[in-house]
């Protein structure tokens, strides 16, 4: 079955030929798009996490033959600059692997609280896992990410 | 008691200890030479005429520059380490002609800015460092950039033009003989290339990291579930798992040996060490404590999944592979392949975290042989489940120990009898074994000690490298002694360590000799002159003036135990505080030919670097996520004072930089680097870049290291050692058995600070993965299956589970090692465990003598 959908910002088709083809596994086997991780594909790491129409989902967990015609954006589409600038400058990222997963994560939480506290950033960080950090300096990244918007021209 | 059966003996059976495991290959001698200007490896071919980044262009407008380029002093250290939210510094001037300001930030997006490629010569993959900053500072990581704008490749990102997609067949018995195989089913599905067996190696049927006894795949009988039977090339992956499970395999199930003590009292052990100093049988003690400790199977659980490609060229290949290793991978794949080495070029994949997971290999062979049969190239990747059964696993431990002090509380007697369970094969659970025994009684000073330390076979999962290696078990069992001890003699826990602490001068249970220390000279001093400087007592001091943090008075519910699971109010919750020593040997131990190789070149830039020298730095050490691509970056900067680096990618065209473990990499490979740049230094005192580029390449080794006795352990078997202190504050719902750590605090000694933001991750990390250890991580078995393969079942810390860490960095440095270091990533790992063990205990009052705690743990004795 081919299905048609927005990705990034582009109209893209994808052939599928399996009816529970994960929209991870199209994104990245078929569509090249390898941005999105794939660290468990159980829905647990947050890893592969989109935004699917504007919320965010485990893309792991969505049928790509539920998406007709939707819009889904990934790392690349999804997360304004200074939210990736402020992840690189205070050095959350290590290996990086969660690091696509978790700026969709925190894009989503800074666009509904600008100005979140530590505790409304882990409660809303606690579907992404990160083996590398111990996540003191994705929670400072946030803080860092929000002043950097909070500055920005809407 | 059933014989395990195993295709080859063990080492031990095969006669001699044997732990000084064979040296990868030894590199060239170290050489340097200025670079002729079509040198095959080097950036830059003129050969290929006159590109914009050959040296003739540069006679043009930029180098008609005056002033020939010549060095400048190393640039002095940063004053103050930055912390991480500052951002990153001005640009040093750069040198030589005048030029314009580096480009601020960038503004692209969705693009790898700085992944240059920029001529014919340089590899595509080479990887561009913003120009600036030296060691001491935290300049931004050159892979930031590509990470945060999902363009940097994965091992599991990585496709190719006709791909295959290989499976893994694996064994669903932990013990069993093979009758026979069946692949015709498989094969008769149309897409799928091919299937193999065991009868279908090439070349030798076995490897390992030290002892060669795990079979590519199973030859007449599997010893662990999970172990690889045959494999699977077909068009997709999905094609390939369906054909997997069409292979018809005839096992006969046999009894497995799951118990580890029983495999040792049978005599089935890969390693027996012992350690033999004074007498602690007449040795008097006031008061003695005896217990049994253990821990549980912890797993690396690195987010990226074991992946890989095999690209088939003519007569040989190339391997694209994640790993830690390159060059013991190769050692190890060329010979089941049965290729020479020469025929066989490895380039490292993008990492996604490592922990010892990657020192194993796991997809490398098989993916070669089925590009080899196929003609195609292969790609692998383990699910999360697959991953589980697909790597090796910290060794689970049960340790007795006694410990015997005099009426003050100083150390006496140490007895301690640690088994370790290495599973089915050798992994690395030799050199595990001599960490366990070596520093079975953490930095402590005791004169008389018996310790008997063994790495059992079994048939469990296959065991050997994580973080901390063997030094994390014994950890757990000397820190809550020490804890049990100040308990009977109502001491502080902070004093009865302070009063054993090791210092200069005293000696290990070994008899290896601290040294190597030169204190901060900003530390305060010493009240007691008379002392030596004692490297433990100094971390302990600093807990002076880091108090515990108070209890918040109006707490939000998310913050008690139980958490967002709303469990209680704060009735039942109690309070406690405990304290965790780790001591890690840093680098490969026990006479291992330990080094790494660099080379470094040095041209002039074109107009993208204004005309800048560029240092191109190659090394095959793994970027783990650790940053040591942009320390290499930094330590070039220092040493040459250029701004502009350049790393090309990590392959197997250098010689080896030896693992990504053992905290070792900013020692050794960091060594290396430094040692080609401080060649290359001296031999731009006598040239002129313009005349072309110069090139040194260096092979960099630690001092030489001894094995232990095989029968007192004696010997000087570390290079370093290195100290971390955790005070863990906790709230523990006594009536629900749940536990939240609500602050870890880490004093940790690393010699000299390289880059702090690097350095304040991997504590920050390893001090996560402690906790993991603690209160959730392990893999549970069940007559030797595994029953929690998923992420679902094994937990790793969430973001809630991790409390504000505060660090206290201590710089004692090493005078031996490059800029005084002591490696980092480990040692935070060790001490977190038992820390938070501690506060829980604390909390509680209940012995807790097994990690990771669990609520039952918690529920079932009720605290007295
Ligand atoms: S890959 Fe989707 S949640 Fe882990
Ligand atoms: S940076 Fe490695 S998993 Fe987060």
């Amino acid at each position: 079955m081919k299905v048609t959908m927005r990705v990034d910002g582009a109209d893209v088709a994808a052939e599928i030929d399996r009816p529970g083809e994960s929209l991870l596994a199209t994104l990245r086997d078929r569509l090249g798009r390898t941005g999105s991780k794939n660290a468990c594909e159980q829905g647990e790491c947050g890893s592969c996490t989109v935004l699917l129409d504007g919320a965010p989902v485990c893309s792991c967990l969505v049928a790509t033959a539920q998406c007709e015609g939707r819009d889904v954006k990934t790392v690349v589409g999804a997360v304004p600059r200074p939210v990736r600038d402020a992840f690189v400058q205070c050095g959350a990222v290590q290996c990086g692997f969660c690091t696509p997963g978790l700026l969709v994560s925190v894009a989503d939480l800074l666009g509904r609280n600008g100005d979140p506290s530590d505790l409304d950033i882990r409660e809303a960080l606690a579907g992404n896992l990160c083996r590398c950090t111990g996540y003191e300096k994705i929670i400072d990244a946030v803080h860092t990410a929000a002043a950097g918007l909070a500055g920005e021209p809407r | 008691m059933p014989e395990p059966a195993t295709p080859t003996p063990p080492p031990w059976a095969a006669g001699g200890v044997g732990h000084t495991p064979a040296p990868a290959a030894r590199p060239d001698a170290a050489h340097e030479h200025a670079a002729p200007p079509a040198a095959d490896t080097g950036p830059r071919s003129s050969a290929t005429g006159a590109g914009p980044r050959n040296a003739a262009a540069h006679s043009g407008p930029r180098s008609g520059a005056d002033a020939p380029h010549r060095p400048q002093p190393p640039g002095e250290p940063a004053a103050a380490p930055r912390t991480g939210a500052e951002l990153p510094q001005e640009p040093r001037p750069p040198i030589g002609p005048p030029s314009p300001p580096a480009s601020a930030a960038p503004t692209l997006d969705g693009e790898a800015a700085y992944r240059t490629r920029t001529s014919a010569a340089v590899p595509a993959n080479a990887v561009t460092a913003r120009p600036d900053g030296t060691v001491g500072q935290s300049p931004i990581r050159p892979d930031a950039e590509a990470k945060v704008n999902g363009t940097f490749d994965y091992a599991s990102d990585l496709a190719f033009d006709g791909m295959l997609w290989g499976h893994t067949l694996r064994s669903p018995h932990p013990r069993a003989l093979i009758r026979s195989i069946d692949t015709g089913p498989a094969l008769a599905l149309p897409g799928v290339a091919a299937v193999l067996t065991a009868a279908d190696v090439p070349g030798k049927l076995h490897y390992g990291l030290i002892e060669a006894d795990q079979p590519v795949l199973a030859p007449g009988e599997v010893n662990y579930q999970g172990e690889p039977v045959a494999i699977v090339a077909a068009e997709t992956l999905d094609l390939a798992r369906r054909a997997a499970e069409r292979i018809a395999v005839d096992y006969e199930p046999l009894e497995p040996q799951c118990d580890p003590s029983e495999a040792v009292e049978a005599g089935a052990y890969f390693r027996y060490q012992p350690v033999r100093v004074g007498d602690p049988d007449t040795a008097e003690a006031a008061v003695v404590v005896t217990r049994e400790y253990e821990v549980g199977m912890q797993d690396q659980a690195p987010l990226g999944p074991e992946s890989g490609v095999a690209v088939p060229t003519g007569g040989g290949l190339v391997l694209h592979v994640a790993t830690q290793w390159l060059h013991s991978d190769l050692e190890q794949i060329a010979p089941c392949l049965g290729l020479e080495p020469e025929r066989i070029h490895l380039e490292m994949a993008g990492i996604g975290g490592a922990f010892g997971a990657r020192e194993d290999l796991s997809v490398q062979i098989h993916m070669a042989m089925l590009a080899l049969r196929t003609g195609r190239p292969v790609k692998m990747m383990y699910d999360r489940a697959e991953s589980f059964l697909g790597h090796v696993h910290r060794h689970p431990a049960r340790m007795r120990y006694e410990h015997g002090a005099d009426a003050d509380g100083h150390l006496v007697y140490v007895k301690a009898h640690i088994v370790l369970d290495g599973g089915a094969y050798a992994s690395t659970t030799e050199a595990v074994v001599g960490n366990a025994a070596s520093l079975a009684v953490g930095p402590y000073r005791v004169e008389h000690a018996s310790i008997d330390a063994w790495g059992a076979r079994t048939n469990n999962p296959p065991c050997g490298a994580m973080r901390g290696f063997g030094a994390v078990q014994t950890c757990f069992a000397y820190e809550s002694q020490m804890d049990a001890l100040a308990d009977a003699l109502d001491l502080d826990p902070l004093e009865i360590r302070r009063r054993n602490a090791i210092a200069r001068g005293d000696q290990l249970i070994t008899g290896q000799v601290i040294d190597a220390y030169e204190p901060d000279p900003a530390a305060p001093a010493d009240p007691d002159r008379a002392r030596p400087f004692s490297p433990l007592a100094d971390l302990l001091d600093r807990f002076t003036d880091l108090p515990v943090p108070p209890v918040p008075a109006d707490r939000d519910i998310v913050e008690l135990p139980g958490g967002t699971g709303n469990t209680t109010h704060g009735e039942g919750v109690r309070r406690g505080v405990g304290y965790g020593v780790g001591l890690k040997n840093i680098c490969y131990s026990e006479g291992f030919d330990d080094y790494s190789t660099a080379r470094v070149r040095l041209e002039l830039g074109g107009p993208e670097h204004d005309g800048e020298p560029v240092a191109y730095i190659h090394t095959a050490a793994a970027e783990v996520g650790q940053g040591h691509w942009n320390l290499q970056t930094q330590i070039a900067r220092t040493e040459l004072g250029v701004r502009h680096v350049v790393l090309l990618p990590n392959d197997t065209k250098i010689g080896s930089a030896g693992s990504s473990s053992a905290s070792r990499q900013s020692y050794m490979t960091g060594g290396a680097v430094k040692a080609a740049c401080e060649a290359v230094r001296d031999l731009w005192q006598d040239r002129d870049l313009a005349d072309g580029p110069i090139e040194a390449t260096r092979v960099f080794r630690h001092r030489a290291t001894k094995p232990m006795d095989p029968v007192t352990g004696q010997g000087d078997s570390h290079v370093q050692l290195a100290l971390c202190v955790h005070r863990a504050t906790v709230d523990v719902d006594v009536e629900l058995g749940l536990v939240k750590v609500v602050d870890l605090t880490c004093v940790q000694d690393v010699g000299k600070i390289l880059n702090p933001v690097a350095l304040e991750g991997q504590i920050h990390g390893g001090t996560a993965q402690g906790l993991g250890l603690a209160v959730m991580e392990e893999i549970v078995t069940d007559g030797g299956r595994v029953k929690n393969a998923s992420f679902t079942d094994y937990l790793i810390p969430t973001i809630l589970d991790m409390p504000p860490m505060r660090l206290r960095i201590v710089e004692n440095a090493d005078p031996e090692a490059p800029y005084g270091l002591r490696g980092a990533g480990e040692p935070p790992t060790l001490s977190s465990t038992p820390a938070i063990v501690a506060a829980i205990r604390d909390a509680t009052g209940l012995p807790l003598t097994r990690v990771p705690v669990r609520p039952e743990h918690l529920t079932v004795r009720r605290p007295s």
